[in-house]
C-alpha cells in the first residue's frame, strides 16, 4: 500500500483499527552512533500529535520492506512530535535508518503498558539501562525531571559497549550537570585517555545513592544484563515488587492476537513490555520461555 | 590521620566489615595514607605485589596493553573499592597496570607484612582470604558479563 493510499484509508477510518498504520512524515533525523538514529516524526494526515505513556512502543512500517516494534523515546509531555531511536540491525530497521526529512513511514500504536512513573511518586527512583535500552527509558527521565518535586533521589545508571556507542550524549552531559539527578555512565572498554568509568553496568549499582526500602527500580537492556542487574539490586535489598523491567520478544501484531511474543502466561505486546519482577520471577530465567 | 582514626576507617570499610577489633588494630599497624595525582602510575604489570589499596576518593584505572589496540582500560575502581589482590596470591606479581585517573586518596596496606601474619594466624588468614575470594568472585562475574558483549544485536 502506498503512503497516499494509507493516508486516505486513515482519514476514512479515523485510525480506529489498530492494525492499520497511519502515515507519519520524518521531520528530523539525528545520528546517535554509527548504527543508531533518532527520528522525529509528525502525522502526515493532519492529526494532532501522538499522546503516549513512557514505556509504550509503536509498530513502524517501512512500506514494501517490513514492520518492526520500536519503543517511543521522546518526551511524553510533548506529544506534538513522535520520537523513535532505531538501531539498524535488520532489513526493516536498516531501511528506517536511511529515511530522510520528508519521507513517510507507517505507524501503528501506541501499544503496551508503561513504566510506573506515577506509582513511583514519593520514592527514590533508580533507572538502569544497557545499550539501546536507554531509549525506552528516556521518556521516564523526561517525566521524572518535569515532575521532580514528587520524587526522592533519582539515579540513572547507564552502560554501553564503548564511548562511541553511548546514546544521547548531549543529554547525558546536561543531566549530569543537574544537581538533582545522579548520572553514572560506564563503558565495557576504553582507551587510556578516557576519564570515565570502565566496567559492566552492574558494577556501578553498589555505589549509587538510594534508600532500598523506598526505591523503585526500572531496568531495560539485554536480558542477560537485566539478570545480573537484578542480582545487584537484590544485594542492595531492593524488593522484587519494586523492580520493573522491559522485556523483549518477537512482537508482530502488537495487540495480543498472533501469539508471537508469548512470555509465560503473558503476551509482551499486550501485558508488557513492562513487567514487575515478582510477577515474572518464576519464569524469567527459564531458557525455554 | 591518627592510629585511632585509621582503625575507624578500616573498621568501617566494607572490605573489612565484621573483622574482629584486634585484627583491625593489626591492620592499622600495616596501613598508611597515600595520595596519587591524576595520571600517576600506582603500579605496573610484572612488579612485585606487596601492597594493596582501599580507595577513599577518586578513580583508578586498571590497564593492560593489547597488541594492535595499544593501552586499554579494563576496569575503573572508585570510592570504597579495593585495588589489588596479587599480594595474597603467589607469585605475588602485578597482573595489570594501575593508574590514577583523577586525584585519588587511599589507604595503602602492607600485604607482605600481612602475608606473614596470615601464615602465623590462620584464622586471620582465613578472614582475609574469604574477603579476597569474594572480591575475586565479583570481578570474575563482571569480566564474564563483559566477555558476553551483551549490547550487540539488541532491540531499539
Amino acid at each position: 500500500m502506498t503512503a497516499f493510499a494509507l493516508e486516505r484509508q486513515a482519514r476514512m477510518t479515523g485510525l480506529s483499527d489498530p492494525m492499520v498504520p497511519s502515515p507519519f512524515r520524518v521531520q528530523r533525523v539525528r545520528r546517535e552512533t554509527y548504527d543508531t538514529f533518532t527520528l522525529e516524526l509528525e502525522p502526515a494526515n493532519g492529526a494532532d500529535g501522538f499522546p503516549f505513556a513512557a514505556g509504550q512502543f509503536n509498530m513502524l512500517y517501512m512500506f514494501g520492506v517490513g514492520e518492526v516494534p520500536i519503543s517511543i523515546s521522546g518526551d511524553p509531555t510533548k506529544p506534538q512530535t513522535l520520537v523513535h531511536t532505531v538501531r539498524a540491525v535488520g532489513t526493516a530497521t536498516q531501511a528506517i535508518c536511511k529515511l530522510k526529512r520528508g519521507d513517510v513511514l507507517g505507524v501503528r500504536g501506541p501499544f503496551g503498558n508503561h513504566w510506573p512513573v506515577k506509582e513511583a511518586a514519593g520514592s527514590d527512583v533508580v533507572i538502569v539501562a544497557g545499550g539501546i535500552g536507554l531509549a525506552p527509558l528516556r521518556p521516564v527521565i523526561y517525566y521524572l525531571l518535569s515532575n521532580r518535586e514528587k520524587y526522592g533521589r533519582l539515579a540513572l545508571v547507564y552502560g554501553a559497549r564503548t564511548l562511541q556507542d553511548l546514546l544521547y550524549k548531549p543529554e547525558l552531559e546536561k543531566w549530569r550537570g543537574q544537581f538533582d539527578l545522579e548520572v553514572e555512565v560506564t563503558v565495557d572498554t576504553a582507551a587510556t585517555s578516557y576519564r570515565g568509568n570502565v566496567g559492566v553496568v552492574t558494577t556501578l549499582i553498589p555505589g549509587v545513592h538510594f534508600d532500598p526500602l523506598h526505591t523503585l527500580a526500572m531496568v531495560c537492556g539485554p536480558e542477560v544484563m537485566m539478570r545480573f542487574t537484578l542480582r545487584e539490586l537484590e544485594a542492595r535489598d531492593v524488593r522484587p515488587e519494586s523492580i520493573f523491567m522491559s522485556m523483549e520478544r518477537n512482537m508482530k501484531c502488537a495487540i495480543g492476537s498472533c501469539g508471537h511474543c508469548q512470555f509465560g502466561p503473558n503476551f509482551v505486546c499486550k501485558d508488557g513490555p513492562v513487567f514487575r519482577y515478582d510477577q515474572i520471577e518464576a519464569f524469567f530465567a527459564k531458557r525455554e520461555v | 590521620m591518627t592510629m585511632e582514626t585509621l582503625e575507624r576507617v578500616l573498621a568501617e570499610h566494607p572490605f573489612f566489615k565484621g573483622l574482629e577489633r584486634p585484627y583491625i588494630q593489626l591492620l592499622a599497624e600495616c596501613a598508611s595514607r597515600v595520595r596519587f595525582d591524576a595520571g600517576e602510575v600506582i603500579f605496573r604489570e610484572g612488579e612485585p605485589a606487596n601492597l594493596f589499596y582501599l580507595i577513599r576518593r577518586g578513580k583508578v584505572a586498571v590497564e593492560t596493553f593489547a597488541p594492535n589496540r595499544g593501552p586499554i582500560i579494563i576496569q575503573t575502581l572508585g570510592e570504597g573499592q579495593v585495588l589489588g589482590w596479587s599480594w595474597l596470591i603467589e607469585p605475588y606479581r602485578r597482573r595489570f597496570d594501575a593508574r590514577a585517573v583523577q586525584l585519588t586518596r587511599a589507604i595503602v596496606l602492607d600485604g607482605e607484612c600481612l602475608r606473614g601474619t596470615c601464615e602465623e594466624d590462620h584464622h586471620f588468614g582465613y578472614q582475609l582470604m574469604k574477603r579476597v575470594a569474594h572480591l575475586m568472585d565479583q570481578r570474575l562475574q563482571a569480566t564474564r558479563l563483559q566477555l558476553l558483549d551483551v549490547y550487540d544485536g539488541v532491540r531499539s
